[in-house]
């Protein structure tokens, strides 16, 4: 995979290539986009009754006329194809509406959120790719033994467990038996901690929630990367490796790995939307203050505005990952043509 | 006959795959036979609350909060778990096939425009779909069965677009096109039966992650309030959780066992029915 001998005209070439397949990608990805929010808006149409018949029955008997004028004030007396207008012109704005719950606007709550989300998701991105492609490596190198069954028993294991339930036996275990991690909220309370002791503290509460996680995902991982291996183990360049009298390890881990290891980063992009829905799991169990956790609030709260807004940033998140992970593949494999 | 027995003895040859289908009879068995043993409504306050399991004879998975029977909840929850997990499949079949079927055999602009809708449905994050689209129009058997479904044909139509492109170039239904056969007659009963073996894997595969959805949904609050069901026992028992930890732990065992057994045979099901890539 080297590129240190490729002409800097050629190199050129292919960044201007890069570019243009980037601006396709993001033109794409506008279009999809659209279509979501299409999609949201049509949702959140059908549902039974509107924003203010909810609010109405919020607030409790509030008056006919006073339910109309609320209604114009917020548009809903206009025909539905003004209102779609509306919605998109509001959502291109960014926009999301208004949280009447919370007395925020839904963007500001979201963007609140966010950052403990994706501390989250990044744990355990780290800790689903990383334990996912040892285990991988594990099994391949000692295929068909009972080292490599006990790893895809393990592995099955793990596509079969309800995150959640798995979160809450891990406090059950962790916190309340062995009193080893917290098992809630995401720092503690009330405490005085210099940064250092600040970041141990969110590092301890996020132990359980991040490995709870990234349960289904190692086992994606692990079963990829063993086939994956298993594929690479058979080609040419590494009987040529072997033949050479280069040891096992070697083979293994500068031969055949950097190369099995591609196919995993196609996984990573998939792995946003599937991470933000198991995050409203783990994060209700947890207590863990991100979107997640907000979604399950509004769910309680009725706040449909609210949950149509994380559905349209959560797509929002998938769509920009996709784009990274693709231009990420195409740098790490040059074979690759973007364009 | 003799079909049926060259199948399973490619099924067997794979110990796991006669495990998983063990543990989805069991699960089966007692789905439809356990109401017949222990009746009652899994509602009821049946004895005592915080009864731990092996304390009563007469209650050998103990009680809840309230004090209604877990062992009456587990055999209602499998019962609420099979039939949404079927259900939810069979409708995404539904989807996934017309969608994949049509957008494979016609090809052109009909294609596209299917799969840019596919790629919409597969670029929102399923599981937040899937809540929102309950938590909107209300949680009901229906609209959870529903909602599942609508964030799962997307697998099931790319499947079958595939094999609907390559298919659709083969001699035999070239010769179909000769003879003057009429194109939904190609399309169902020449083409969708060549393609059954991988949507039939991938059924099974789908049932037990319906399984797990419909676990999270009603562990979420997101359930049917009729219906007593595993995700919602776990529910139940989360708020005794530090104490009385067995009300979450055997619900979310009987998850395990019945998604655990549907992925193993999955996996039996494609190595019998892809002799090709039984060495793998």
């Amino acid at each position: 995979m080297a590129t240190d001998s490729v002409p800097t005209a050629a190199k050129r070439g292919s960044r201007q290539r890069l570019l243009r397949y980037l601006l396709r990608r993001i033109g794409q990805a506008a279009i999809t986009l659209i279509a979501i929010v299409v999609l949201n808006f049509v949702i959140l149409h059908l549902a039974p009754g509107d924003a203010i018949d909810v609010l109405a029955g919020e607030a409790g008997g509030a008056g006919p006329e006073y339910l109309e004028q609320m209604r114009r004030a917020y548009g809903l007396d206009q025909p539905i194809y003004v209102q779609m207008v509306q919605y998109l012109w509001n959502v291109a704005q960014l926009n999301f509406g208004f949280s009447f719950r919370n007395n925020v606007s839904v963007l500001e709550l979201i963007m609140s959120r966010l950052p403990a989300t994706l501390l989250l998701m990044l744990a355990s991105i780290l800790i689903s790719f990383t334990a996912g492609v040892l285990l991988g490596v594990f099994a391949a190198r000692r295929v068909n033994t009972f080292a490599d069954n006990a790893v895809s028993v393990l592995a099955l294991l793990c596509y079969a467990t309800p995150l959640f339930w798995f979160g809450l036996m891990a406090i059950v275990l962790f916190t309340v038996k062995l009193g080893w991690l917290p098992g809630n909220g995401m720092y503690t309370i009330a405490a005085s901690f210099n940064w250092f002791e600040a970041t141990l503290d969110v590092l301890r509460h996020l132990v359980l929630p991040a490995l709870s996680l990234a349960l289904f995902h190692m086992a994606v991982y692990t079963r990829l990367m063993r086939a994956s291996m298993l594929e690479v183990y058979g080609l040419d360049y590494i009987r040529t490796a072997r033949a050479k009298g280069l040891s096992q390890r070697r083979v293994a881990f500068r031969h055949v790995l950097p190369n099995a290891i591609l196919p995993m980063v196609t996984m990573l992009g998939l792995q946003i939307g599937a991470l933000l829905g198991g995050a409203v799991l783990i994060e209700t169990v947890f207590g863990w203050p991100g979107l997640g956790r907000l979604a399950f609030d509004a769910i309680l709260q009725r706040d449909h505005n609210l949950l149509i807004g994380i559905l349209l940033f959560g797509s929002a998140l998938v769509i920009v990952a996709n784009i990274v992970t693709d231009l990420v593949y195409a740098w790490l494999d040059p074979r690759i043509e973007v364009a | 006959m003799e079909g049926l027995r060259d199948f399973w003895r490619r099924y067997r040859r794979k110990t796991s795959a006669v495990i998983g289908l063990a543990l989805l009879v069991l699960v089966l068995v007692v789905a439809l036979f356990g109401p017949l043993i222990v009746s009652g409504d899994p509602w009821d306050m049946a004895t005592m609350p915080f009864l731990w399991p092996g304390a009563d004879a007469a209650y050998p998975l103990g009680s809840d909060t309230l004090g209604r029977d877990i062992l009456t909840g587990i055999i209602h929850g499998s019962r609420v778990s099979l039939l949404i997990g079927f259900s939810a499949t069979v409708a995404a079949l539904g989807i996934g096939v017309t969608v994949g079927a049509l957008a494979g055999y016609f090809r052109g602009w009909i294609d596209d425009v299917l799969m840019r809708i596919t790629e919409i449905f597969q670029t929102v994050p399923t599981f937040l779909l899937a809540v929102v689209l309950v938590a909107i129009f209300k949680p009901s058997m229906l609209t959870i069965v529903l909602a599942i479904s609508a964030v799962t044909w997307p697998s099931i139509a790319r499947l079958v677009r595939a094999e609907f492109l390559s298919l659709r170039e083969r001699e035999f239904v070239q010769s179909c096109v000769v003879i003057g056969m009429g194109e939904t007659r190609i399309i169902f009963r020449q083409i969708l039966p060549n393609c059954l073996p991988p949507i039939i894997v991938m059924s099974s595969v789908m049932v037990a992650s319906a399984i797990l959805t419909e676990s999270g949904l009603s562990f979420l609050g997101l359930g049917d309030p009729n219906l007593m069901s595993w995700g919602t026992m776990i529910g139940i028992g989360r708020e005794a959780m530090r104490t009385a930890w067995y009300m979450s732990a055997i619900p979310g065992v009987a998850i395990l066992i019945t998604v655990l057994a549907l992925n193993l045979v999955g996996e039996g099901l494609n190595d019998a029915l892809n002799p090709r890539l039984k060495n793998r």
